[in-house]
């Protein structure tokens, strides 16, 4: 699992990247009541702001970390924004993205950075 | 937060695990670790604490209660004279524009009038009276803390520390005896729900919040779900939803005004605007407020702009306060349309991210008010 200082978690599944937040993330923003995901085939770039999360207190953006091609978004999420709060790296997951620049994976955090990053 | 204010029940919220914000010049809980979707789902389904001790709390005292009713009806347009001896009222200051400049509740205590204003505007509330009311004394009382318990199981949970609570209906005061303390009670809150608010004296507050949260049904509950409950409710938060650029009659509370401060009362007028006020209510506002319902879940919160079309360039109004509401399930707002978009099941745009998406005009409140009457 790498880590931005956005509190993106990315796990890599084949040859696919699964984005959501952090538990960090999630308990700063309170109770996620809503959350807007991309259309799927939608391409972006690193820091397009990609998804918009309402918790009971305020809106935030959240940023492509990669470039690359949106290719499934949580559905689930739609019905039950809850999950993110409840299983922020589980079932709580946002998108999957199909990455064009795989090498930026590297200059993110590991688990161990972004625990520093946090504390 | 070193130079904000602190309540008496500071050091409580902090070992509470409340996350503090400033608010109004005081350092408050804005949530406890339940998070404010649990909290206001608790005060809806049992009884939740909250501490309001930031607001004022003042005594109008004359020779009588009459005098200083007669004197505070200069400033707030509703019917002082005519409350009853252990009734409270809500009602609001006007300036001579027909604007409102705060909301408070006023209760008749027998010989004096005691009103609770909102921390934002205590101080020129205050000095508002001084310089205003002829013949009484205004006096802040500062050495009190006020909780409200609110809740189906409020009556039950404060009738455990003095039984004379479950005698009271809604909008009543008195004087209770919790643990020894002297404490005014009115049986009210903001959040909808049956409730009472208790001015405490500050010395024994911390250790009456303890006994009260101690009771199973009891839980705190921060100034975020406090929000998303009087939201609910349809009440109107100051410096939001009403201030100086809205009117009674825009702002829908002419149900707090009484026939005999209107045009053709025993008392009508006699308060600062009272020419545009009540002319307003005459002709009809051009604009009122609103309930109003986004479609889908995506909250529309303060300052989204309102349109009559998914097209049009000019907006006909904006949103004041808007939330998700969790008792309601879904995104929940107010805000001022002009009056031909007021009826109910109107719909109107928000402009939200650069999109159009549908409201409808909702009747007030979202949930219904369960008050003992």
């Amino acid at each position: 699992m790498k880590y931005t200082e956005e509190h993106e978690w990315l796990r890599a599944e084949n040859d696919l990247i699964i984005v959501g937040i952090t538990e960090h993330a999630t308990t700063q923003l309170g109770d996620i009541v809503f959350v807007e995901l991309p259309a799927v085939g939608t391409t972006v770039a690193k820091d397009d702001e990609v998804v918009v999360i309402e918790s009971v207190k305020a809106a935030s953006d959240i940023l492509a970390p990669i470039d690359g091609e949106i290719v499934e978004v949580n559905e689930a999420l739609g019905e039950n924004p809850a999950l993110a709060n409840d299983d922020a790296t589980g079932a709580g997951w946002f998108f999957k993205i199909k990455p064009s620049n795989p090498a930026q994976m590297d200059g993110l955090m590991d688990e161990a950075a972004y625990n520093a990053f946090i504390a | 937060m070193a130079d904000l204010l602190q309540t008496p029940l500071y050091d409580l919220h902090l070992s509470l695990g409340a996350k503090m914000v400033p608010f109004a010049g005081y350092a408050m809980p804005v949530q406890y670790p339940m998070g404010v979707m649990g909290e206001h789902t608790h005060t809806r389904e049992k009884a939740g604490l909250f501490d309001v001790s930031h607001m004022g709390q003042v005594i109008i005292a004359a020779d009588d209660f009459e005098t200083a009713a007669r004197a505070l009806e200069t400033l707030v347009p509703v019917d002082i004279l005519g409350l009853g001896v252990g009734r409270q009222r809500y009602g609001f200051f006007t300036n001579d524009a027909g604007g409102i400049t705060d909301d408070l509740m006023l209760a008749n205590r027998g010989d004096h009038i005691f009103v609770v204003v909102n921390a934002a505007c205590k101080v020129a509330d205050i000095a508002h009276m001084t310089d205003n009311l002829k013949g009484v004394r205004v006096t802040e009382v500062a050495d009190r803390a006020l909780i409200a318990l609110q809740g189906p199981a409020a009556e039950g949970v404060l009738a455990t520390l003095d039984p004379k609570a479950t005698q009271m209906r809604f909008m009543d005061v008195a004087t209770l005896t919790l643990q020894g303390a002297e404490c005014w009670v009115s049986r009210s809150g903001y959040t909808g729900e049956d409730g009472f608010e208790i001015s405490v004296p500050a010395a024994q507050a911390e250790a009456l919040a303890k006994t009260l949260l101690a009771h199973d049904d009891v839980e705190p509950i921060g100034l975020g779900a406090r929000d998303s409950l009087r939201l609910e409710a349809g009440l109107c938060l100051y410096g939001h939803d009403i201030d100086t650029d809205t009117s009674p009659a825009q702002a829908a509370l002419g149900w707090a005004i009484q026939k005999v401060r209107r045009t053709g009362g025993a008392r009508a007028g006699g308060f600062p605007g009272e020419k545009a006020v009540l002319s307003e209510f005459a002709l009809g506002p051009a604009r009122k407020r609103v309930g109003l319902l986004p479609e889908g879940r995506a909250p529309m919160r303060e300052g989204v702009m309102l349109f009559a079309t998914p097209e049009d360039d000019t907006p006909i109004g904006q949103i004041t306060s808007g939330t998700f509401g969790p008792t309601v399930g879904g995104p929940v707002a107010m805000g001022y349309v002009p009056s031909q978009y007021a009826p109910t099941g109107t719909t109107v745009y928000g402009e939200l991210r650069g999109k159009r998406l549908p409201l409808t005009v909702s009747a007030l409140p979202f949930v219904p008010a369960k008050f003992k009457r």
